[in-house]
């Protein structure tokens, strides 16, 4: 059974359809990336999932039941995750405080500050864990944010473009880290633009093009697919 | 203090990320602090020491303010409607239920109750119908002058309940003082040593069951929202009902301070809910540095002091004064004033940087 499935999704915003009937079905401990030109649908579509925005028709499964209706925190409670494009974190307290927000409401009061190490060393920030998180770099603030939203323990784990703004370098560590978790069972669903990181991480790849899905496969049979190329990874490939 | 683990136990609830202050130093001026406010009557005259109840009776809608605006993220213009709520609702109970049996005491919970149950229906359909930033200064702001409005037309006699008449612009007068029922005879709290030392214990505890409050989970949930409300939610958190309480208990501070005001001058009128009262909150607030309770504490005393000084000579000048020194402590302190000093002593500076 999928993890997470959308059918029939609908989302306009006026007379501009956004997303457009996607059929769309992600399996359990998949890695999975969503690729397509600006104005695809990607962020929309991580919206509806998230609960952000309501679509306007069509349903969303998640572990066998329907959250279409859903509130975003409800969701987030049976274990969808997400780390944004532009890093939310909070700016003006301690690299730990961000962590002991996302954890302190699933781990108990004596393992929380073990836990935090934890994670930190994990996070590559444990000589940071003092700084104020609005001090980080641009990477390390994404690693951070990807932390926070791991610390939830989610069974999916939604990325929008979790590399933007990093050196080669920190995006793949960011790579190895994401695979890592994948190891452990997670789930994972990633917007992302940056062809060598796709390769690296994903099982599967989704192509959405006006808001429809325009063509799946193996990153390899995407790449071969000359209708995509036209499209998208003609320019963004090169 | 006999008992060292206990007090470290006190210590790790009271002290934390969310309020500037920690450690022997803090906590041996605190207690110098507190006890020069304990001796101060010893050494002063008794009308005096009941004057300046004054000031206290309005730190704990400073407090109440900087839980909403400083930790939360929401600026409310509506802590004087609930003072005003709690400060006539104190009037219109105690008028009809007299002193005895502690009814007064009686009426300052229900007054208290009163208003935060007004915060909470209002808060509901703020936070809940998602309005937000400078939305919620005029929506609160449009609450508290309808009261005022409201009040003042009310000076016909068809405007009583039971027998507390409401007065409409002169205010309503004549209600009794706190009371405390005592075996030979009971206390009344007039404004007087005995009414300054309860209002002490009062603020004390406050302040110190805020600063718990700010350093626990919840506390941690409300900085987490004000920071940025989108990725709080996304952590699972309800950020809508967090933000419905913490505004509640802002508002019910206010109108524990309506209640003390009223009993300590047996009096309140619809210009405690006007514009210019609805705004000085705000001043005293933003000067002391609304994110930490003990700025704010320190700098509403302050301002407040100097308000008062300054009315001597003219109250319409002292406003003008109050309003320049909000626009300066917005250019030049945004944090405030007590905070921007403590960041210039060295100490402190290194110390922010490594523990906050």
């Amino acid at each position: 059974m999928a993890i997470l499935e959308t059918r029939q999704l609908n989302k306009h915003f006026g007379g501009l359809h956004v997303t457009g009937n996607v059929d769309f079905a992600l399996e359990p401990g998949e890695m999975h990336c969503l690729i397509g030109p600006n104005g695809a649908g990607k962020s929309t579509f991580f919206r509806l999932i998230l609960g952000e925005h309501m679509p306007d028709s069509g349903h969303i499964l998640y572990d066998g039941s329907d959250i279409t209706r859903n509130k975003p925190f409800e969701r987030i409670r049976r274990g969808i995750s997400v780390k944004f494009q532009v890093p939310g974190i909070f700016k003006e307290l301690s690299v730990r405080q961000n962590l002991e927000i996302a954890l302190q409401h699933h781990v108990a009061p004596l393992m929380l500050h073990e836990e935090i190490d934890r994670l930190l060393e994990f996070l590559k920030l444990s000589a940071d864990h003092m700084q104020l998180a609005g001090n980080l770099s641009h990477g390390q603030k994404q690693w951070l944010e990807i932390g926070m939203a791991v610390a939830l323990k989610p069974k999916l784990l939604l990325l929008d473009e979790p590399t933007a703004g990093m050196t080669p370098d920190e995006t793949f560590a960011t790579g190895e880290m994401l695979q890592e978790l994948n190891r452990e069972g997670m789930t994972l669903l990633a917007v992302e633009h940056d062809m060598a990181f796709v390769r690296q991480i994903a099982h599967q790849v989704t192509v959405l093009h006006f808001g429809k899905v325009f063509a799946q496969g193996t990153i390899d049979e995407i790449v071969a697919d000359e209708r995509v190329t036209a499209i998208y990874l003609g320019e963004a490939d090169a | 203090m006999s008992h060292p683990s206990r007090f470290t136990a006190f210590l790790k609830l009271v002290e934390g990320p969310q309020t500037l202050g920690k450690g022997p130093k803090f906590w041996s001026v605190f207690a110098l602090v507190l006890l020069a406010a304990c001796i101060y009557p010893q050494f002063a005259d008794s009308y005096d020491v009941g004057n300046n109840v004054y000031f206290f009776n309005w730190l704990f809608m400073a407090m109440g303010l900087s839980l909403i605006w400083g930790y939360g993220g929401a600026l409310s213009f509506g802590q004087t409607a609930f003072f005003g709520v709690a400060g006539y609702a104190y009037g219109v109970l105690t008028i009809n239920l007299g002193d005895a049996y502690g009814l007064t005491l009686v009426s300052l919970l229900l007054a208290v109750g009163i208003s935060a149950l007004f915060a909470a229906i209002l808060g509901y359909f703020l936070f809940y119908g998602r309005i937000s930033g400078v939305f919620l200064g005029i929506v609160t702001l449009s609450v508290t002058l309808v009261l005022e409005r409201f009040m003042a037309q009310t000076a016909g006699p068809q405007w009583a309940i039971g027998k507390a008449r409401l007065n409409g612009f002169n205010g309503m007068g004549a209600m009794p003082s706190l009371t405390i029922p005592w075996p030979g005879g009971a206390i009344v709290l007039y404004p007087d040593v005995t009414l300054y030392y309860v209002t002490l214990a009062l603020l004390v505890s406050v302040y110190l069951g805020l600063r718990i409050l700010v350093n626990s989970r919840f506390g941690n949930v409300i900085v987490a929202i004000r920071e940025n409300p989108l990725r709080a939610e996304m952590l699972g958190y309800d950020i809508r009902k967090y933000q419905l309480i913490t505004f509640v208990i802002g508002s019910a501070l206010a109108g524990l301070s309506g209640v003390l005001y009223t009993s300590w001058g047996n009096y309140i009128t619809p210009a405690s809910m006007g514009m210019t009262a609805a705004s000085l909150p705000i001043v005293w607030v933003a000067v002391g540095g609304r994110s930490d309770l003990t700025t704010t504490l320190i700098g509403a005393l302050a301002v407040l002091i100097v308000f008062q000084t300054l009315t001597i000579y003219g109250s319409q000048y002292a406003l003008v004064v109050m309003g320049a020194l909000l626009v300066i402590t917005v250019l030049i302190a945004p944090r405030g004033i007590v905070i921007a000093l403590s960041d210039l002593l060295p100490a402190r500076k290194s110390k922010m940087k490594g523990e906050v």
